[in-house]
């Protein structure tokens, strides 16, 4: 499956969003295709080829 | 005066800080001890950015409530998505919301920004919008929902300060939600001018993480927050364009010119 994971591309054989993340640690989050899923659903959400995939964590800023 | 409240959650300072950009990591927790903020902004952005992580641990050792923003996005579907992973993050429906229309300026682009801010509004999020130093804005603002505003001193990292006191009074004057001075302080004048004006708070960034010594300019920043407050409460004397002596008249000793003395 071709996917693109925060901004690069990668093909890799998985089926859901937490076959792709794993457990997220606390303070992080991920959007496919700039939806925000819940943590609860990581788990439930199935992937398809050319989902763009985000992970993100909080950073010193503002 | 009493303690500065945001949507009914009472802030232990006037004094938010950002935490972007200073050298050292390190830093950040003699920073968070000297200024001891209110709020705490911090960013989101991907994993495998060069952005250094690590920041929610030192924050949660000090109890410092987490404040994320929108920094960098240039529109409001930007700023939506990116406060919807914020919450999904950072377990708080709170934002910091920035839109900005010139990567130059940093200025906020105003349409962009109270779109959002009604869209986010609407999905429950508590709003903190920094915007101009317009008050018709700010009013569209509180009247969006936005739990306060947060206006311009000049712009973001200029450390020029308050550049048009007038407009910030006005501002003050046309919303009743907290007003918050955004952007521009560079020392702790700044800050205290901006309580004496009328603002509730002050949000401080570069002013501490980029001074030479961010720890004192903290402590500095914490100190002008209480003075600007204590002095807005006390009352400063009207402008005078002409002297008006403070020592009594009577009873002062004359001299003249050919008398006995």
């Amino acid at each position: 499956m071709h996917l693109t994971l925060n901004g690069v591309p990668l093909d890799v054989d998985v089926t859901t969003l937490a076959d792709l993340v794993g457990p997220l640690p606390t303070g992080q989050a991920a959007a496919v295709n700039l939806e925000v899923v819940p943590r609860a659903d990581h788990d439930r959400v199935a992937l398809a080829d050319g989902d763009v995939v985000d992970v993100v964590t909080a950073v010193a800023g503002g | 005066m009493s303690d500065l409240v945001i949507a009914g959650t009472r802030l232990a300072s006037r004094l938010l800080l950002g935490t972007g950009g200073l050298p050292r990591p390190d830093l950040l927790g003699p920073v968070l001890d000297a200024a001891r903020p209110g709020l705490v902004t911090v960013s989101v952005r991907r994993t495998s950015s060069t952005a250094a992580g690590g920041i929610l641990s030192v924050l949660q050792e000090h109890g410092v409530p987490v404040l994320p923003n929108t920094a960098g996005c240039l529109s409001a579907r930007e700023a939506v998505l990116t406060a919807e992973l914020a919450r999904e993050a950072l377990g708080t429906s709170w934002v910091k919301l920035e839109v900005v229309g010139d990567e130059t300026t940093l200025m906020p682009d105003v349409v962009e920004l109270v779109e959002a801010a009604e869209e986010l509004v609407a999905r429950g999020f508590t709003v903190l919008p920094y915007t101009t130093d317009d008050p018709v804005v700010a009013r569209r603002l509180a009247d969006a929902g936005c739990a306060a505003v947060m206006p311009l001193g000049s712009p973001i990292g200029s450390g020029l300060g308050v550049l048009n006191p007038y407009a910030i009074e006005a501002v003050v004057a046309a919303v009743d939600v907290p007003v918050v001075l955004d952007a521009g302080v560079g020392t702790a004048s700044d800050a205290a001018l901006a309580l004496e004006l009328g603002c509730d708070a002050v949000l401080a960034a570069t002013a501490v993480t980029r001074a030479a010594d961010p720890e004192r300019m903290a402590h500095a920043l914490r100190l002008a927050v209480a003075a600007g407050t204590a002095a807005r409460d006390a009352g400063r004397i009207p402008r005078r364009a002409t002297a008006r002596a403070s020592s009594p008249t009577e009873g002062r000793v004359t001299w003249s010119p050919g008398s006995s003395c």
